[in-house]
C-alpha cells in the first residue's frame, strides 16, 4: 500500500474514533505535546493510562467483592480513573466513571457491578483501537510518510 | 511577565498526569518540578525551593491538596495556586478556593486553560 493511501486510511480511522465517541479533543492535545524531542509521547502516555487502569479496575473488582461493600473507597477509585480517562481522551471510559459514580452515591450494589463490566468493556475497546491507530502510524513512519495533522471539524 | 521565566511545581499522585502537566507547562515555556502528594510539596518549599505557579491536585494520598495550600499559606508561600481538579460539584470546589487557591481548573487541563491561567496572572508586557 502507497503511503497516501495509509495516511487517507489513518485520517478516516482516526475520524471514525472521534465520531464513535471512543475519543475525545483531549486526545488532540496530547498529540500537540509530541515533538521530535518526545516523538513516542502519545505512546508511551497511553500505555501508562493502561497500566494504571488495569490495576485500578483490579481494586474495583475486589473492592465490589466485599461482604460488606466500602463504597467510598470505590468511589475514589473510579474518581481516578474518571480523571485519567479524561486526561487522554478517552471519552467513552469516561463517561462510564460518570455513571458509575451516581451508582457509588446510590450504594446500588447491583449497578456499580454492571458497571464495571461496562468499564473493563470500554477500556478493552478503547486499547484495541488505540493500537490499530498506532500501528497504522508505525507502518506509514517506516514507509517515509508523516502523520497527517488531525483537526475536529466534523 | 513572559512565560519563559516563569517557574512550576505540578502536585499530582497520578503519574500520567505529572507527565501530560508538566509537558504542558514545558511548551509554554514554563520550567517545571513535580511531586507526588501534598507532603512532598511542602518538603520542597522547605528545602528552600519557590516557583511563581503551583497547579495543586485535589484527592492525593498523604496529604490532599486543601490540607497542602492551607500549609502552604500559613508558611508564607505566595506563589499563584491553582487547584486542579476532576471534582465539578460547587461545595468541593469552594472548599478548595477556601484554602488559599487563586484559581481553580477543572480537569482535563488543555494547553487553552493553562495558558488562560498564566496570562490572568502574568500580563506579558
Amino acid at each position: 500500500m502507497e503511503v497516501g493511501q495509509m495516511q487517507r486510511q489513518w485520517i478516516d480511522y482516526t475520524r471514525s474514533l472521534f465520531i464513535e465517541g471512543f475519543l475525545d479533543a483531549q486526545f488532540l492535545q496530547l498529540e500537540q505535546l509530541q515533538d521530535d524531542n518526545n516523538p513516542d509521547f502519545v505512546v508511551e502516555v497511553v500505555s501508562l493510562f493502561f497500566q494504571d487502569s488495569h490495576k485500578l479496575l483490579n481494586d474495583l473488582t475486589v473492592a465490589l467483592d466485599q461482604k460488606s461493600v466500602d463504597f467510598k473507597m470505590v468511589d475514589a477509585h473510579v474518581h481516578q480513573l474518571k480523571g485519567s480517562s479524561s486526561s487522554i481522551g478517552a471519552q467513552r471510559v469516561k463517561n462510564c466513571c460518570i455513571a458509575f459514580r451516581n451508582l457509588c452515591e446510590e450504594q446500588n450494589i447491583d449497578g456499580c457491578l454492571k458497571c464495571l463490566h461496562q468499564v473493563k468493556q470500554e477500556c478493552c475497546l478503547v486499547k484495541n483501537k488505540l493500537e490499530t491507530l498506532f500501528r497504522l502510524e508505525q507502518q506509514i513512519m517506516a514507509a517515509g510518510g508523516s502523520i497527517p495533522l488531525m483537526e475536529l471539524s466534523f | 511577565m513572559d512565560s519563559h521565566k516563569l517557574t512550576a511545581l505540578v502536585v499530582d499522585d497520578d503519574r500520567m498526569v505529572r507527565i501530560i502537566h508538566g509537558k504542558m507547562l514545558n511548551s509554554v515555556g514554563v520550567k517545571n518540578q513535580v511531586v507526588q502528594n501534598g507532603k512532598e510539596a511542602i518538603n520542597v518549599h522547605l528545602s528552600g525551593q519557590t516557583f511563581d505557579l503551583i497547579l495543586m491536585d485535589l484527592d492525593m494520598p498523604i496529604m490532599n491538596g486543601i490540607e497542602a495550600i492551607k500549609e502552604l499559606r500559613s508558611m508564607g508561600i505566595c506563589s499563584t495556586i491553582a487547584g486542579v481538579s476532576a471534582r465539578s460539584m460547587e461545595s468541593h470546589i469552594q472548599e478548595f478556593m477556601e484554602a488559599g487557591l487563586d484559581e481553580y481548573l477543572e480537569k482535563p487541563l488543555n494547553i487553552s486553560k493553562l495558558t488562560s491561567f498564566i496570562h490572568k496572572f502574568y500580563v506579558t508586557n
